[in-house]
């Protein structure tokens, strides 16, 4: 049998009335294991004013690099009461901040490490299907080698590299449009 | 590593472009540069995994979630997560959200001026089952204006948020009522190019599973991105 995946329509303004019983701004709790850190932004419209009725959605790996989920079956330990999921909702400047550990370096397809990175999905009201982005790291050197960012024009992977703001603190917007737009994904 | 196992990409016309000018919101947030076309890696076929232990017993009955019984037609709405390859989807998140009987919301942003019901908050969620089956007990929501356009209304509907077994899987869609005039001319169902695709968004009545005395049923299938055929082959070296 073969079918079409279900299309996909927006959340709405109203999101927050069955979304935010998930939200979070800590995504790992404290005693995980890992490098410490935290990462704000902003989620930007067209004009640049703040998206107040939006929500972001981050999956990562734990400090190993290991995913808690059956299809990652790399020798590696899971972290106890890691998911390595968050939902963090846009606040009324269109702001978002959220705290977790570093993750660690997981493979490619064929094998190769890609670059510590957090997968994010960007939901809103004016958004018909959700975005896919990636958070890196500012100065870890396997970003020079990530398959996933060397996709990327040279020009534009800066939108998806965190800037260090403070001591474990990193900055990070989602710009929609304009001259510093996010690079978003197909996968 | 062992073997990746792609996930399809969408078929043409089942999914909405992201600049929609008939739904005036996408004007502004709308990406404008082309999306960067990247390897499924073991970041996007991996997922979150959630459990009964994340949900309350009264989660899946809209009906039930304050002292008294909320205003309005109560009904029952199932079934089945898919994916493309028509395997059932087990234990997955399947979120739900909706204006009360009246077409409001109880949120600060809604400013339509129907009434608010003290035993109707609108939100639930279930995990499917080990068949992909999930279940719902619920009032069935009203139209409500907005201001997109000249006397602009939604259809019924119902929000519903899911996310499969990967974070390339995660659906956030909405789901309608057959034979509901609004559907023509609403932006939102509209922006789905294919009629086909879009008729898959409109839940059936579903006589089998209508309660007698108690409630109507409605029948909403969902299909979430399938696997490819066959496995990536495993790279060199491994
Ligand atoms: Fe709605």
């Amino acid at each position: 049998m073969s079918l079409y995946a279900s299309g996909s329509q927006t959340v709405g303004p109203y999101l927050h009335i069955g979304l935010t019983w998930l939200n979070t701004d800590r995504i790992a709790r404290p005693g995980v294991k890992g490098e410490r850190v935290v990462i704000q932004g902003r989620l930007l419209d067209g004009d640049g004013d703040g998206v107040s009725d939006g929500l972001i959605e981050i999956w990562q790996a734990n400090a190993a690099g290991k995913y808690a989920h059956p299809e990652d079956r790399q020798k590696k330990p899971l972290a106890k009461g890691f998911r390595g999921f968050g939902r963090i909702p846009s606040d009324a400047n269109g702001r978002f901040r959220f705290s977790t550990v570093k993750p660690g370096r997981v493979p490619d397809p064929g094998g190769k490490l890609q670059a510590p990175h957090l997968s994010v999905t960007v939901l809103m009201r004016g958004l018909l299907k959700q975005l896919s982005t990636r958070i890196y790291f500012p100065g870890d050197t396997a970003n020079a080698q990530d398959p996933v960012l060397k996709r990327v024009p040279a020009a534009r992977r800066a939108t998806l590299v965190a800037r260090r703001k403070a001591k474990g603190v990193l900055e990070w917007n989602i710009v929609l449009q304009g001259r510093d737009e996010t690079v978003f994904f197909d996968f | 590593m062992s073997k990746l196992h792609a996930y399809r990409r969408f078929h043409p016309g089942t999914q909405p472009e992201y600049d929609f000018p008939p739904y005036a919101s996408t004007a502004k947030r709308h990406p404008t540069q082309p999306l960067v076309l990247a390897p499924q890696t073991l970041s996007e076929i991996t997922g979150p995994v959630f459990g009964h232990d994340d949900l309350k017993s009264t989660d899946n009955d809209l009906t039930r979630q304050h002292k008294g019984e909320p205003i309005g037609e109560r009904i029952i709405v199932s079934g089945r997560v898919l994916d493309e390859n028509g395997k059932p989807v087990p234990h997955t998140l399947v979120e739900v959200w909706q204006a009360n009987a009246a077409g409001r919301y109880p949120h600060k942003a809604d400013r339509h001026d129907a009434p608010i019901d003290p035993n109707f908050s609108g939100a639930g969620r279930t995990l499917s089952d080990a068949d992909g089956r999930y279940r719902f007990i619920t009032i069935r929501p009203g139209e409500y204006p907005w201001r997109n356009h000249y006397n602009a209304w939604r259809p019924a509907h119902i929000h519903f948020s899911l996310f499969g077994q990967a974070f390339l899987t995660r659906l956030v869609t909405q789901m309608y009522f057959p034979g509901d005039p609004l559907l023509d001319y609403d932006p939102m169902y509209m922006s789905i190019p294919d009629a086909k695709a879009r008729l898959r968004l409109v839940s059936q009545f579903d006589w089998e599973h209508t309660v007698p005395e108690h409630a109507l049923a409605y029948r909403f299938d969902i299909v979430l991105r399938g696997r490819e055929a066959t496995p990536m082959d495993d790279s060199p070296g491994e």
